[in-house]
């Protein structure tokens, strides 16, 4: 399988340890990632706050890019990336928008420009659950954890065209494929408050504080999550979110691409978990204890097995003797 | 409560604008309150997003544009994914928005790091997310703005210190100066008519 990658700008920063893991898992499960060469920022929330069509140009640009190289489909593990890429494309279809997209450009768009699909629609959709479940070699066994998808995957649902806009479930397969509980989590598409973080991260806080509240009261290990502006709120500001709360929240807050990484076995350092802020040695620690115990708890249902078996023999062979004597 | 006349305060003109630059069409909006009750940012809105619309509808121009809500909405389309007549309502705030922003009526905090990070990414082609900060604090003064995080981020090693620099940084930059040429342009013209 072949994709037109775009990392976005957040994977060369604050979010580098998404970048790392989502290349590691699509190398390690045989997705080739062609990253669409120089290309440049969507523009995010800023560019479509500010206008439309300056938003559209920057994507066209990456598209454009992208088509040159023949691509049929970009992948971009950035929710925020994809939804600006994927509206883009969808707002070009009128003829008039693209005009006055083509307008700001140094050269036309070409008539055909890809569409855009997120690192987790091709892992469930193309890839397959069951082939992910296929390739664990550490299962996630004891680990808790609530999937947190953020606002933008699957919204708008006309746009997107992926899972369910108010119940997703791929992060859910996903994690179950992996081995492990997914909890509860009434709060899966509530917002974490998004770039609200600088301009005024008492909103940011509060909103983050309530999906923490909701997950820890649900018995999360963990949240996973798909998004690097959800995990920059949920984990880089977790202590906003507690101070604002007044609780104390130690939460890890893993991308899928680690938990894939690790229930893979893949190399920690492909993972980018030493780049995490709350650490996730506890929950790891969780899943050796896990495994340990199911291991021991193996050994003795064995030895109970083995020594049924022997005193099942041994009653026999005293059988064959009384009939014999 | 503020009263508004309704003779007075109603500009068709507005409600179609509105209507054309979102393609929503706004007035079949029956006031259900559904992406009220679904907003996250709604504890801190001015006026609530059900009554934005409403605004809209009414053609009050002044109400729906001098709103603080429009720069808290955070874009997550909660509202429009709930929304029972099919209206793209976070669409409907981003024209708003972008109406608001070339009337010079914006929030000053959030229109500081929308600018900052076009910024950044005018200059270099990506984000520099170190330069939006410096940006953001030098506009606003804020100076402490997340000093909380820095001994957090800094040991990760995960904040670039020099700008992601693309080599068709000035492809991207002509975008952007297009962009300015024909607002620049538009508003004259505006002015002239």
């Amino acid at each position: 399988m072949k994709l037109a990658y775009y990392p976005g700008c957040s994977g060369q920063g604050t979010s580098a340890e998404y970048e790392r893991s989502s290349r590691a898992v699509c190398a390690a499960l045989g997705i080739l990632l062609e990253e669409i060469p120089d290309w440049s920022c969507c523009g995010s929330t800023p560019a479509h706050a500010c206008d439309h069509v300056l938003s559209a140009a920057l994507s066209a640009r990456n598209l454009s890019l992208a088509a040159a190289k023949g691509a049929d489909r970009v992948g971009t593990p950035c929710p925020s990336c994809l939804a600006n890429l994927k509206t883009a494309r969808h707002r070009m279809e009128d003829p008039t928008f693209r005009g006055k997209v083509n307008a700001l450009l140094d050269a036309p768009c070409p008539d055909t420009l890809p569409d855009t699909v997120s690192i987790l629609q091709v892992l469930v959709e193309d890839f397959g659950v069951d082939a992910i479940a296929e390739k664990v070699k550490k299962p996630l066994a004891g680990l808790k954890i609530a999937c947190y998808y953020g606002c933008l995957m699957s919204r708008p649902a006309d746009v997107m065209n992926f899972d369910d806009p108010e119940n997703p479930m791929a992060l859910d397969r996903i994690m179950e494929a992996l081995g492990a509980e997914v909890v509860p989590f009434s709060m899966k598409t509530e917002c974490c408050g998004a770039a609200m973080g600088i301009p005024r991260r008492d909103i940011s806080a509060r909103l983050s504080a309530r999906l923490l509240e909701t997950a820890r009261n649900f018995g999360a290990d963990a949240v996973v999550v798909a998004c690097p502006l959800c995990h920059m709120n949920l984990d880089l500001r977790q202590d906003q979110a507690s101070k604002a709360s007044k609780s104390a929240f130690n939460m890890p807050i893993l991308y899928f691409t680690q938990f894939m990484g690790i229930a893979l076995g893949l190399a920690s350092e492909d993972l980018g978990l030493g780049k995490l802020c709350v650490s996730p040695t506890g929950l790891l620690q969780k899943m050796q204890n896990a495994k340990a115990a199911a291991d021991a708890k193996a050994a003795t249902d064995a030895k109970a097995t083995t020594d049924a078996k022997k005193a099942e023999a041994k009653a026999k062979a005293a059988k064959a003797e009384e009939g014999q004597a | 409560m503020e009263t508004i006349n309704l003779e007075t305060t109603r500009d068709e003109a507005f409600l179609r604008e509105v209507e054309a630059e979102s393609g929503q069409r706004v007035t079949t909006c029956y006031q259900c309150g559904n992406c009220t009750a679904g907003c996250p940012c709604g504890p801190e809105y001015d006026m609530q997003v059900s009554q934005v619309m409403r605004a809209v509808q009414l053609g009050n121009k002044r109400l729906a544009l001098s709103c603080r809500s429009l720069w808290l909405c955070v874009s997550c389309s909660t509202c429009t994914s709930r929304c029972p007549n099919n209206i793209d309502v976070a669409k409907v705030m981003d024209v708003l928005r972008h109406m608001a922003w070339k009337e010079g009526k914006t929030n000053y905090a959030m229109a500081s790091f929308w600018q900052s990070f076009l910024t950044t990414v005018r200059h270099f082609g990506r984000t520099y997310e170190l330069g939006i900060m410096a940006m953001f604090m030098a506009r606003t003064g804020r100076i402490f703005t997340d000093v909380d995080l820095v001994p957090r981020i800094l040991p990760k090693n995960k904040l670039p210190l020099k700008p992601h620099q693309i080599v068709g940084k000035e492809q991207v930059g002509r975008i952007f100066k297009r962009f300015d040429e024909q607002r620049r342009n538009a508003q004259d013209g505006g002015h002239n008519s």
